[in-house]
C-alpha cells in the first residue's frame, strides 16, 4: 500500500461535552484516556507492591486501614498469606495488561501514530472508541474482584491450572474472584484486538503523500510491529480465557485431569491437561512482554535521535531488529516451561531461539551506544530517561541470558532472579520509555512545558531507587530465594531477610519519588511555561501541527506532503541544524 | 554539567551491582551459595560461573561505555558531529559473532548438563521412592519388602488417619507393606528414582543443594533421578504457586549412610 489519501476516517468536529471528552472518536482524546487509565492502574499496582513489600519484612504487623479494604483478607490490618497472594495477583495483572500494554502502545500510539504519518485520525475511529471503553470495562471487572466475598484470586497473573480452573476448592479467592479475572482478561483481549486492527490498517492505508514506509519515524514502526504481534498474541489468549471460564462454570475439562482430590473434594473432571493452559498462556505471554518493550524501544530511539541532533548509525538495522525480535518472540514461549514437565528435549529446542534473541537486542544496544558517540546530546528529562532506559535494558537483558539456558534454569527458575529480570526490563525500562515519551510529548499534547528541574530530580532519584530495588533481586535469586512466598520461614531464607528490608525501604522511597512526577504532570498543565510549536526542534510530523494541542483533525484541513525521512539532523538549513519532514528544502536521504 | 551526573551515577551503580553478585558467586560472600551434593551439579555450577563471567563483563562494558559516552558527548553544543568508526556494519558483525558464538557455546555446553539430568533414565538398580505433593505438604513412599507400590485411590485419601496416598491395604496386597514418611530419607551415594505425583494442583520440588527442580503436573506421573553425595539434612521447598500455604510447603531431604538408612527403613516397617 503506498501513500493513499483515503478519507475513511473523516468525521466532523465534536460539539457536545460527551462527544468531546467522554465518548470521543478523536484518537488524541482516546490516547489521553488510555494514558489516564494507565496512570490509575500504575498507581494502584504500585500501592499493592508497597503492601506486599511491607508484609514480606513485617508479616505480623498490622497495616493501618487495610482491614477496610478486606475484613477477611486483613483482620485487624494484619495481612493473611492468601491476601498477600491476592494482592500479588492483582499487582501483576494490572501492571502487565493495564499499564504496560496501555501506556507505551495504546496511549502514545493512539495519540501520535496518525499524526506522525500525516493522517486525520485512525482508520476506524468508532472501533477506536470501542476499544478504549472495552478496556475500561475490563478494568472495572478486574477491580470488582477486590470487593467480592472471597477477594481477588491467588493464582498469580499467570493463573496456572488446575489451581485456577477447579474453583473455590483450591483456595480463597478462587471462586468468584478467579472467574472475574478470567472475564476481565477475556474482555481486555477483545479491546486489544480491535486496537491492533486499527493500528495496522491506519499505518498501511492512511499515510500522507510522500510518507513511504521507509520515511515513517522509528517509533511509528515500533507501534506497527507491536500491533502485528498483539493481533496474533491476544487472539490466542482470548480463547484460552474462555476455556478456563468454561472449566470453572460449565463442567468442562480442558485443563483438569481426572482424579484430583482438592481439599478433600474429588473433582468431577477428567481428560484435561494443565500443560495446555501453560502452552496457550505463554504462547501469548512471551510476545506480550515484547509488546510491552518494543514501543518503548521506538520512543527512546525517536527521542534520542532528536536530542543527539544526529541520526542513528542505521535506522534500517534498528527496524529490522525490532522485526526480528517480533518474529522470534513467537518461537520461545517454552522457555517459561523448561521445568514444567513437558518433554525435556523441547527445552533445548526453545533455548536456542531464546539465546538468539540476544543478537538483535545486542545490535540495537550497540547502535544506540555507537550513535551516542560523536553526538551533541542535549540533556533534558526526556533524553535522560532515554539513556536510563539503555542502562536498564542492558541490566535486564543480561539476566535473561542466564535464564535462557535450561541447565542454569534448573537452579534459577521460580526464584527472585526471574522476578528481578522481568521487573528490570518491563517494570523499569519500559516505564522509563513512558516517562521519556511523557516529558517529550507533553508540550505537544498540552501546549505547556513540564518543569525540567523537577524532571531531572525525578530521573536521578528513580534511577537510583529502581536499581536499589531490583538489582538485589538477582542476588536473592542466586541464593535460591523462592518467589511468590508471602513470608520467609525456611532455614535458608531467614538470613536473606535483611536484604528484603533494604529492598522494601528502596521501594517505598522510589514510590514517594513518583509524586514528583505526578505533581509535575498536573501542575505544569496550568502553570507550565507556554510551549513553542517545536520546543525540541524535532523533524517528525507531530511537530508540524498548527497548534499544541493539535486541532481535532490534526493539521487544520491541510494535507501535508512529506519530502524527507525524519532523520535530517546535523544539516544546514533555514530552520537551523535540522529539516522538517514537510520542508521542500534539499532532500538528502540518510541510510 | 550536562550528562556528567548521569555518567558518574551509572558507573557507580554498575559497580555497586556487580560487587555483591560477583563476590557471592565466586567468594561465597555474605550468604554462601548452597553446597553441591549432587553428581551433576559440577557441570551446572561451571555453566553458571562461565555465564556470570561473560554476562558480568558485557554488563560492565556496556554500562561503562554508556557512562563514558554520555560524559563526553552529553551537553556538548555544536561540537563536530562524528560517526562511530565503521558505522553500523562492524557493530552488527561484532554482535552477531560475539553473541552468536557465546550462545552456541553455552547452549552446547549446557545441553550436556541437561542431558545428564533428563535424557538418561534412572538405572535399573536405583532405589524407587514416590513423592506426592498436595496442599501443603510433601509425603514420601517406599515400596517395602515386596518392592511394589500399592495403587493410589484419590477418593480414599484420609490425612486424619495418615492415609496420605489413599491406599487400600485391605484389598490391595502390594499396598500392605508400603512405608509412608513425611521426611525424604535416602542413602548417600545411591541413585534414587523419584516418582512424582500431584494430588490436587501444580507444585514443584526444589532442593538447592541437589541442583534439582521439577514441577509436578496433575494427571502426569513424572520421574527424576539423582544421587546425593553427602550426608546431611537439606530443605525441600515447593516452588510452584499452589495456594495460600505455598510459602510454608516444605520438607527435608535426610541423606544417611547406607547402614543408617537400612536401620531407618526397618524401623518404619515395624510401626
Amino acid at each position: 500500500m503506498s501513500e493513499a489519501q483515503v478519507h475513511v476516517a473523516h468525521h466532523g468536529p465534536p460539539t457536545s461535552f460527551i462527544r468531546k471528552h467522554v465518548f470521543s472518536l478523536d484518537h488524541k482524546v482516546i490516547g489521553k484516556q488510555y494514558y489516564g487509565l494507565a496512570l490509575v492502574a500504575v498507581f494502584t499496582g504500585m500501592v499493592l507492591s508497597w503492601l506486599m513489600r511491607i508484609h514480606l519484612v513485617w508479616p505480623n504487623a498490622p497495616i493501618p486501614g487495610l482491614q477496610f479494604l478486606s475484613k477477611v483478607g486483613a483482620p485487624g490490618g494484619v495481612m493473611t498469606p492468601e491476601y498477600y497472594l491476592s494482592l500479588m495477583t492483582m499487582h501483576g495483572t494490572l501492571m502487565v495488561f493495564f499499564v504496560l500494554t496501555n501506556a507505551p502502545f495504546a496511549a502514545f500510539g493512539n495519540y501520535f501514530l496518525p499524526i506522525q504519518i500525516g493522517a486525520e485520525d485512525m482508520a476506524f475511529p468508532r472501533f477506536n472508541m470501542m476499544s478504549f471503553w472495552t478496556t475500561f470495562v475490563a478494568f472495572l471487572i478486574l477491580i470488582a474482584a477486590f470487593f467480592v466475598g472471597d477477594g481477588p484470586p491467588i493464582s498469580g497473573w499467570t493463573a496456572y491450572a488446575p489451581l485456577s480452573a477447579v474453583g473455590g476448592d483450591s483456595g480463597p479467592g478462587q471462586a468468584l474472584g478467579q472467574t472475574l479475572w478470567g472475564l476481565s482478561i477475556f474482555v481486555f483481549c477483545i479491546a486489544s484486538l480491535l486496537g491492533s486492527l486499527n493500528f495496522i490498517a491506519t499505518t498501511l492505508d492512511l499515510r500522507t503523500k510522500g510518507m513511504t514506509l521507509a520515511r515513517m519515524p522509528i517509533v511509528s514502526w515500533a507501534w506497527f510491529i507491536t500491533s502485528c504481534i498483539a493481533l496474533l498474541a491476544f487472539a490466542v489468549l482470548l480463547p484460552a480465557c474462555l476455556l478456563l471460564i468454561l472449566d470453572r462454570v460449565a463442567g468442562t475439562s480442558f485443563f483438569i485431569p481426572a482424579g484430583l482430590n482438592v481439599s478433600d473434594h474429588l473433582q468431577p473432571h477428567q481428560g484435561g491437561s494443565p500443560l495446555l493452559w501453560q502452552h496457550l498462556f505463554w504462547f501469548f505471554g512471551h510476545p506480550e512482554v515484547y509488546i510491552a518493550i518494543l514501543p518503548a524501544i521506538g520512543i527512546v530511539s525517536h527521542i534520542l535521535i532528536c536530542n543527539m541532533r544526529k541520526p542513528m548509525l542505521s535506522h534500517k538495522v534498528i527496524i529490522y531488529c525490532m522485526m526480528g525480535i517480533g518474529f522470534l518472540s513467537y518461537m520461545v514461549w517454552g522457555h517459561h516451561m523448561f521445568l514444567s514437565g513437558m518433554n525435556p528435549f523441547s527445552a533445548l529446542v526453545f533455548s536456542f531461539p531464546t539465546l538468539m534473541i540476544t543478537i538483535p537486542a545486542t545490535i540495537m544496544t550497540l547502535i544506540w551506544l555507537g550513535s551516542l558517540y560523536g553526538s551533541n546530546l542535549r540533556i533534558n528529562s526526556a533524553s535522560l530517561f532515554c539513556v536510563g532506559f539503555i542502562s536498564m535494558f542492558v541490566s535486564g537483558g543480561v539476566s535473561g541470558f542466564f535464564l535462557a539456558q535450561p541447565s542454569i534454569d534448573i537452579y534459577l527458575h521460580a526464584t527472585y532472579f526471574v522476578v528481578g529480570h522481568f521487573h528490570m526490563v518491563m517494570g523499569v525500562a519500559a516505564i522509563m520509555g513512558v516517562f521519556a515519551g511523557t516529558y517529550f510529548w507533553y508540550p505537544k499534547m498540552t501546549g505547556r512545558m513540564m518543569s525540567e528541574t523537577l524532571g531531572k530530580w525525578h530521573f536521578y532519584l528513580t534511577l537510583i531507587g529502581t536499581y536499589a530495588i531490583f538489582m538485589p533481586f538477582h542476588y536473592l535469586g542466586l541464593a535460591g530465594n523462592v518467589r511468590r512466598y508471602s513470608a520467609f520461614t525456611d532455614d535458608f531464607l531467614v538470613p536473606l531477610i535483611p536484604v528484603h528490608k533494604f529492598i522494601t525501604f528502596a521501594a517505598l522511597f522510589t514510590g514517594a519519588v513518583q509524586l514528583i512526577f505526578i505533581f509535575n504532570l498536573f501542575y505544569s498543565r496550568f502553570k507550565g511555561a507556554v510551549a513553542p510549536p517545536n520546543p525540541w526542534e524535532c523533524t517528525s510530523l507531530e511537530w508540524s501541527t498548527p497548534s499544541s494541542p493539535p486541532p481535532f483533525d490534526n493539521f487544520g484541513g491541510q494535507h501535508l506532503v512529506v519530502y524527507h525521512d525524519p532523520y535530517q539532523y546535523g544539516v544546514k538549513s533555514s530552520t537551523g541544524d535540522y529539516l522538517m519532514q514537510t520542508s521542500p528544502e534539499r532532500a538528502g536521504e540518510t541510510p | 554539567m550536562g550528562g556528567k551526573v548521569f555518567a558518574v551515577l551509572v558507573i557507580l551503580i554498575a559497580l555497586a551491582s556487580a560487587v555483591p553478585i560477583i563476590s557471592h558467586t565466586f567468594l561465597g560472600a555474605t550468604v554462601a551459595p548452597p553446597e553441591d551434593i549432587s553428581t551433576h551439579g559440577a557441570e551446572i555450577d561451571k555453566q553458571m560461573d562461565e555465564t556470570m563471567i561473560e554476562a558480568g563483563l558485557s554488563f560492565l562494558a556496556a554500562q561503562i561505555a554508556l557512562g563514558f559516552f554520555v560524559w563526553q558527548f552529553g551537553g556538548r553544543k555544536d561540537g563536530p558531529v562524528k560517526n562511530f568508526p565503521g558505522g553500523a556494519k562492524y557493530l552488527v558483525v561484532a554482535a552477531v559473532l560475539l553473541v552468536g558464538a557465546e550462545a552456541i557455546a553455552l547452549g552446547a555446553l549446557g545441553s550436556k548438563a541437561w542431558a545428564k539430568v533428563y535424557f538418561q533414565p534412572a538405572s535399573a538398580d536405583a532405589l524407587p521412592v514416590q513423592v506426592q505433593a498436595g496442599q501443603f505438604a510433601f509425603y514420601f513412599r517406599y515400596a517395602g519388602p515386596d518392592g511394589k507400590f500399592g495403587q493410589i485411590h484419590p477418593d480414599k485419601i484420609d490425612e486424619g488417619n495418615s492415609n496420605f496416598f489413599g491406599l487400600d491395604p485391605e484389598n490391595d496386597i502390594a499396598a500392605r507393606d508400603d512405608i509412608q514418611s513425611g521426611e525424604f530419607v535416602v542413602p548417600v551415594n545411591k541413585e534414587i528414582h523419584l516418582m512424582m505425583h500431584a494430588k490436587d494442583v501444580g507444585h514443584s520440588f526444589y532442593v538447592r543443594e541437589l541442583r534439582i527442580q521439577q514441577d509436578f503436573v496433575p494427571g502426569l506421573d513424572l520421574s527424576m533421578h539423582f544421587t546425593a553425595t553427602k550426608v546431611g539434612k537439606y530443605e525441600i521447598v515447593c516452588t510452584q504457586l499452589c495456594g495460600l500455604g505455598h510459602y510454608n510447603m516444605k520438607g527435608y531431604l535426610n541423606v544417611m549412610s547406607q547402614e543408617d538408612f537400612d536401620k531407618w527403613l526397618r524401623s518404619q516397617s515395624n510401626t
